[in-house]
């Protein structure tokens, strides 16, 4: 095994291990808050195949995340369906989705398929609102109702440990998210990963090599929306509730920025990305009380980011280590 | 004469790759002076260093003051670059183009020019709403001629002229340039390939190799020496 | 027969308005090459300056107006100068960032100043409807329409008429030549911004009085503008006016004539165009098709 190898999966184990311990030391409060991170690190992982690594933008994974969300909680409220057998049949719905999005927008590109995936990410709530009787309208779906499909009222047991609610959504987020993982790093690290940058890089150069382009883009958001289904699922149990406001524009544009502030195309700063989203709003209010301060605030660091970094929080991490690192050829004088 | 401009040891380079080593070079005023290489010897280069175009190092004196800054800076103190393929504003009318050349002048007979302009290109008369990307190449070139005079400049700078077009145009060209000279004693530095057209209409010319002057002299010298003409003019 | 007139002209009325935000986003795309997410969020910043200016400040509305067109424009400017500059020149994914950034900082700040609290905005327009041919016509869609072709007029005046008009369309297309002839070519970038601030400022001056002024007045409005923009073509001045027109009337149209469609659906309808378009016919009705070569 390569060396990038070994440092990836002893990254992997520590992160694990960390993970699954640090409730242990956590307040149940600060427990909820990170399993949030788990789930906005699922979709980050999906939004960094198709940004990342397959350059193309999309502003509107908010709405894949609506389509993972109204699955699980449709399936749940009307269909009782226990909580996490939804999360496979929310990503196929949300991946399908994503392929049949995929193959008109394979054909935009840049700025236009930013346009597009904005344009869906803004008008998603009103479709969502328009088909009634499917998704509730505007009072959405409430999984109050339901608490036997999830550890609300009855805790889980899972091999002798017994999970209150809280406990439950964190564990479950987090194996979502490491499994999600490995699955992102298996596939990026193959030819498919190889088309995936090859398309970012240079298209031109890309069909020259016989990689065809709309079946890479299509896979890309595929995949993605995939992930995106799968956060939104996680999402609609964490808050036992969707309605079209659940998933608005905003945290479409979150999830490209968490993206962005991850270092487009790498797997280690998606934590921070993460972290940021979750926290961010936590932070910025405690600045000022005032509604608008988390907006202000991500506007900001975004704008900044894009300024002062060219490589996200991942690039600040890569030239740190760079810096500390010891060249054996050349020693220090 | 006094020289107008000057070029002393000026370098340039492209990321990594150097194109000008060096080069120095004088344009008496009121004189015609050729630039004269194979492809990639610097001359492009050598005017894009004087317009700003691309950062360089040395000395470049205009009227006896140093010249600093980019195109915009250039062009207001009188020097105008046609660039290679013409630079054609195409999305505009002709007319259009020729007041884009007079920019950079506050006196109120810039459509006296344009007048003037159709005197040396008689078309320009009745094309004056064309738009400049249909015209053709000899139109065109000479379409950014006269939008570089609108600018009445002191210096004119034309960055292979020749390219593209057929004997006949690059011959009316060049007798057009020749006339300006003389007539209104313009001073013009030309960058060409086509060395034999050059020498007849310059009084000077230098031969650049891989970013150096590597032999220079009165045209008339050049064209007569055999060897020089062999080795460095191609012909 | 008079109900599809009025829907005609109060389709008109809200089309200008779309026209009059798409020409502002073709203005910056012409002019840097970049789609300026934050374009609602700067109209809407705009109607709020006019608000306060009316009414903490005693203000009455042209004076107001005139100010808050006059603020606009610097501000445009600024914001070029300040965070586009930096990065136009470079890939695009990192402009359309800044932009989105632009567009959360506003609409945070907004909140933040001005609270999400629903304001009421005065128009300049009487209420109430005159009689055209049998038909009422409502005085403010009149009014919209006319201050909507006003506003084109001058802008197409300038463009056509003037030295700076001149060279802000040369610096648009050929920055390197027009550099050669003396253009200060990121002044000229910066003044496209400003006027598309003034642009913006207008569209959202006209949509505040019948909507309501909050921090998310003008988002639908964006996705409709960028609807207009598309239909035009994204580089077409002539096409995001006229695309804004056709799609005002035809939207109205649709929700009236077709239940289905209704007000809920008028959003995906815009975004049906934008996908439609971008499919089969990128360049939009006005604009050049361009060869990609792949």
């Amino acid at each position: 095994m390569s060396r990038a190898t070994v440092r990836t999966l002893l990254l992997f184990v520590v992160l694990a291990v960390t993970a699954f311990s640090l409730p242990a030391f956590l307040s149940d409060f600060r427990a909820q808050q990170f399993s949030y991170v788990g789930i906005y690190l699922v979709a980050l992982i999906g939004m960094n195949i198709l940004t990342g690594y397959t350059g193309q933008i999309s502003l509107g994974h908010g709405a894949f995340m609506a389509i993972g969300g109204y699955t699980t909680a449709i399936l749940m409220a009307d269909h009782g369906v226990k909580d996490i057998v939804t999360i496979p049949l929310a990503i196929i719905v949300a991946g399908v989705a994503g392929v049949l999005f995929g193959l008109p927008a394979a054909r935009l590109s840049g700025l236009y398929l930013a346009l597009a995936t904005f344009a869906i990410a803004v008008a998603t709530p009103a479709v969502i609102k328009k088909f009634e009787g499917f998704t509730g309208g505007g009072s959405g779906v409430n999984l109050f109702g339901t608490p036997e499909l999830t550890a609300s009222l009855t805790p889980v047991r899972i091999i002798g440990f017994e999970l209150n609610f809280n406990n439950w959504l964190y564990y479950l987020s987090w194996t979502v998210a490491l499994i999600g993982y490995v699955i992102a790093w298996l596939i990026l690290r193959g030819r498919t990963g190889r088309a995936f940058r090859a398309v970012r890089d240079s298209e031109t150069a890309a069909v020259s090599s016989g990689i065809s382009l709309t079946r890479t883009k299509v896979l890309a958001f595929g995949i993605s929306a995939a992930y995106a289904g799968a956060a939104g699922a996680l999402f609609a149990i964490a808050t036992t509730f969707v309605n079209p406001d659940t998933f608005p524009v905003a945290l479409s544009i979150f999830l490209l920025v968490g993206v962005v502030v991850s270092g487009l195309g790498s797997l280690t700063g998606l934590i921070v990305g993460a972290v940021f989203i979750q926290f961010m709003p936590l932070w910025a209010q405690s600045v000022s009380k005032s509604p608008g301060a988390p907006a202000v605030v991500y506007g900001v660091i975004l704008i900044l980011l894009i300024l002062a970094l060219p490589g996200g929080a991942a690039g600040l991490i890569a030239r740190f280590s760079q810096l500390t690192r010891r060249d054996r050829n050349f020693p220090k004088p | 004469m006094s020289a107008l401009l000057e070029l002393h040891d000026v370098e340039a380079r492209y990321g990594p790759v150097q194109a000008l080593r060096g080069v120095s070079l004088e344009v008496p005023e009121g004189s015609v002076v050729a630039v004269l290489g194979a492809n990639g010897a610097g001359k492009t280069t050598t005017l894009r260093a004087v317009s700003g175009t691309v950062k360089r190092s040395g000395e470049i004196l205009f009227a006896g003051k140093p010249l600093r800054g980019g195109p915009e800076a250039v062009a207001k103190a009188g020097i105008a670059h046609v660039p290679e393929g013409r630079g054609t504003f195409t999305d505009l009318s002709v007319v259009e183009n020729l007041r884009l050349g007079a920019y950079t002048r506050r006196d109120r007979s810039v459509k006296a020019d344009i007048e003037r302009m159709s005197g040396y290109f008689p078309w320009i008369r009745d094309r004056g709403e064309q738009r400049g990307g249909t015209l053709s190449g000899g139109e065109q070139q000479m379409l950014a001629l006269a939008r570089a005079l609108m600018g009445r400049p002191r210096l004119l700078m034309l960055d292979e002229p020749s390219l593209g077009l057929a004997p006949l145009i690059v011959r009316e060209i060049f007798r057009i340039v020749r006339e300006l000279n003389e007539k209104e004693g313009l001073t013009v530095l030309v960058v060409e390939q086509d060395a034999r057209i050059a020498l007849d209409s310059a009084a000077t010319a230098y031969v650049l190799e891989v970013g150096k002057v590597a032999i220079s002299g009165a045209s008339a010298e050049l064209r007569d020496d055999e060897a020089v003409r062999r080795s460095y003019l191609g012909y | 027969m008079a109900a599809f007139f009025q829907q005609v002209v109060s389709g008109l009325a809200s089309g200008g308005v779309y026209g009059s935000l798409a020409l502002a986003i073709v203005l910056i795309h012409r002019a840097t090459g970049v789609i300026n997410f934050a374009q609602g969020e700067m109209a809407t910043f705009s109607t709020y300056i006019a608000w306060t200016l009316t009414t903490n400040h005693g203000f009455s509305y042209w004076p107001a107006f005139a100010v808050t067109l006059l603020v606009s424009f610097v501000g445009g400017v600024g914001i070029h100068q300040a965070v586009i500059r930096p990065v136009e020149r470079g890939p695009q994914i990192r402009v359309v960032i800044i932009t989105i950034g632009l567009l959360l900082l506003l609409n945070g700040l907004m909140t933040w100043i001005w609270s999400g609290e629903v304001r009421a905005v005065p128009s300049p327009f009487p209420s109430g409807t005159i009689d055209v041919g049998g038909v009422a016509i409502s005085v403010q869609d009149i009014g919209t329409i006319a201050v909507c072709l006003v506003s084109v007029a001058v802008l197409w005046a300038f463009f056509q008429f003037t030295k700076v008009g001149l060279a802000l369309r040369a610096a648009a297309v050929n920055p390197a030549e027009a550099r050669l002839v003396g253009v200060r070519v990121p002044w000229m970038l910066g003044l496209g911004w400003g006027l598309a601030a003034v642009l913006g400022a207008i569209a959202g001056l006209l949509t505040a009085p019948s909507v309501f002024l909050d921090p998310n007045m003008m988002q639908a409005v964006l996705i409709y503008a960028f609807a207009a923009a598309v239909l035009g073509g994204i580089d077409s001045p002539v096409g995001a006016v006229v695309g804004g027109l056709m799609l005002g009337v035809g939207l109205n149209l649709l929700g009236v004539y077709i239940d289905f469609v209704g007000a809920d659906l008028r959003l995906p309808a815009a975004l049906l165009v934008i996908l439609v378009v971008l499919l089969v016919r990128p360049a939009g009705l006005f604009g050049k098709p361009q060869v990609k070569k792949v």
